[in-house]
């Protein structure tokens, strides 16, 4: 048994892993950074725009939030020309996208509107008050519903592996497939969950203090926010 | 010349084979019930548990949601599915789906639950106390019909969210809607009519009740936004107000 699960925690079955958790690392962090800037303008249409960007932004988030991730996946590998590499940043950010701007349209509702009288009052345009007044109140307030969604995309990656890019699930599973004894799967996948865990439950932790730091406990609106 | 992934003929040939798509979706509808049932009660028990005074309960309950809250889905699923075998416990991949897709949800519902209860004033409970409730009857008469009416919002996205997530099966052949719309595409060569029918049934499932969930939430606004007037109605308006500043995680 101790030798099964030896023969599961080599250096070079490690080193398979990490490069996994690298490409996941890769694939969360560019979608984090893509879907914000993206969400953001997204929100600030759906928010502001009354006409026709207004109301395309709206059906986007609406589509898209109504429709499983996997779904997307799926369909950004088999009907576009795209690399698979870059399909698995394509798809996870385009779903992603939806569901931030509608975290940020909700930050934007909690900013009263005599932000933007005063604003205006003292010679600033909209833009203006948009990008010093109110967009960085938006993000101050969000912190911690943005941080949970990182958590919900580091896991959402996961689903890349249907169109067999190979992150961290990949990767473990294409070890999985080398091992036949129970105690050398079981410990493999106690390992692949561990590590979700830990980068996990550490994002949930700087969630609960930056939640502590504000003095603004989660509201059921904020669970409302959060997708599973 | 390249056809079009739309092209009339691909669309004919789909729907010559639209029983698999059909099967499919009523696969996908039983599972999402079943297991929204399943991750009701979890969730419902576990966050009355996690309100409760009991240090060790409430620790054994963290330990459930963030356990399954901070691991990945499919990994669930593909323990379920690829290394519970190895133990000897086999289930089918619809089992799988509503055990997997239910417990997984209880750990979201349950935090839900426990933000309704946590945000009805305590002062309610021990009123109760003091005409006679036991702790259970104060639960369930009086604590938790109120809590009910404030959590249907994240309740509902929770639902949609468990909808959206049964796809999940896909990567275990599991026979729902999304399986069914990839494996026929892959067989038969029709990816875009099958993936764009594929959302729109799935929209069709999901978009009512995320505007349902949206349309409660504005309401619940107006009403605290509204000032509170002596009135019948009073109670129902002054317990929309602190969810803007309730107790949570």
């Amino acid at each position: 048994m101790m030798t099964d699960i030896l023969s599961v925690l080599t250096a070079e079955n490690l080193l398979f892993l990490l490069d996994g958790l690298k490409m996941t690392i890769f694939y969360a962090g560019s979608t984090i950074l893509l879907s914000i800037c993206l969400g953001l303008i997204l929100a600030l249409l759906r928010s502001y725009s009354l006409g026709f960007w207004g109301k395309l932004a709206a059906m986007y988030i609406e589509v898209l939030r109504n429709t499983p991730l996997i779904l997307w996946i799926l369909g950004i590998r088999f009907l576009t020309p795209i690399p698979p590499l870059w399909s698995g940043v394509v798809s996870l950010t385009l779903f992603e996208t939806a569901i931030i701007a509608e975290i940020i349209r909700g930050g934007l509702g909690g900013i009263p509107k005599g932000q933007f009288e005063a604003g205006h009052s003292q010679g600033f345009t909209f833009l203006q008050v948009l990008r010093f007044i109110v967009v960085p109140q938006c993000f101050r307030s969000i912190v911690p519903a943005l941080l949970s969604q990182v958590i919900t995309i580091v896991k959402d990656s996961s689903f890349l592996w249907a169109v067999a890019i190979e992150e961290f699930t990949g990767k473990g599973m294409i070890l999985m497939g080398r091992f036949t004894s129970t105690a050398q799967v079981f410990t493999l996948f106690a390992l692949m969950a561990a590590v979700y865990f830990t980068i996990n439950f550490l994002l949930s932790a700087a969630v609960r203090r930056q939640s502590a730091k504000t003095g603004r406990k989660p509201t059921l609106e904020d669970l409302s926010a959060v997708t599973a | 010349m390249k056809t079009s992934p739309f092209s009339l003929d691909k669309w004919l040939r789909f729907f010559t084979n639209w029983e698999a798509m059909a099967e499919g979706f009523t696969r996908t509808l039983v599972i999402a019930l079943l297991s929204l049932t399943l991750a009701l009660a979890v969730g419902v028990v576990l966050g009355i548990l996690s309100s409760s005074n009991n240090k060790a309960l409430r620790r054994a309950v963290r330990c459930y949601v963030e356990l399954f809250q901070n691991i990945p889905l499919v990994i669930q699923i593909y323990f379920f599915y690829y290394v519970l075998p190895y133990a000897g416990v086999v289930m089918d991949q619809f089992a799988i789906g509503v055990l997997g897709v239910g417990l997984y949800t209880g750990a979201y519902i349950s935090e839900v639950v426990r933000t309704g209860i946590q945000s009805i004033p305590t002062g309610q409970m021990e009123a109760a106390k003091s005409q006679g409730f036991t702790y259970v009857q104060a639960m369930r008469l009086i604590i938790l019909p109120q809590a009910f009416r404030l959590i249907l919002p994240p309740l509902t996205n929770q639902a949609v969210n468990l909808i959206k997530n049964t796809s999940v099966l896909a990567i275990i052949a599991g026979g729902d809607l999304m399986y069914q719309a990839d494996s026929l595409a892959a067989s038969k060569l029709f990816y875009g009519p099958a993936y764009v029918t594929t959302g729109l049934l799935y929209f069709i499932l999901c978009f009512p009740l995320s505007t349902m969930a949206r349309k409660l939430e504005q309401r619940m606004h107006r009403k605290a936004a509204a000032p509170v007037a002596v009135s019948k109605k009073a109670p129902a308006q002054a317990l929309a107000a602190p969810q803007t500043q309730m107790g949570g995680i």
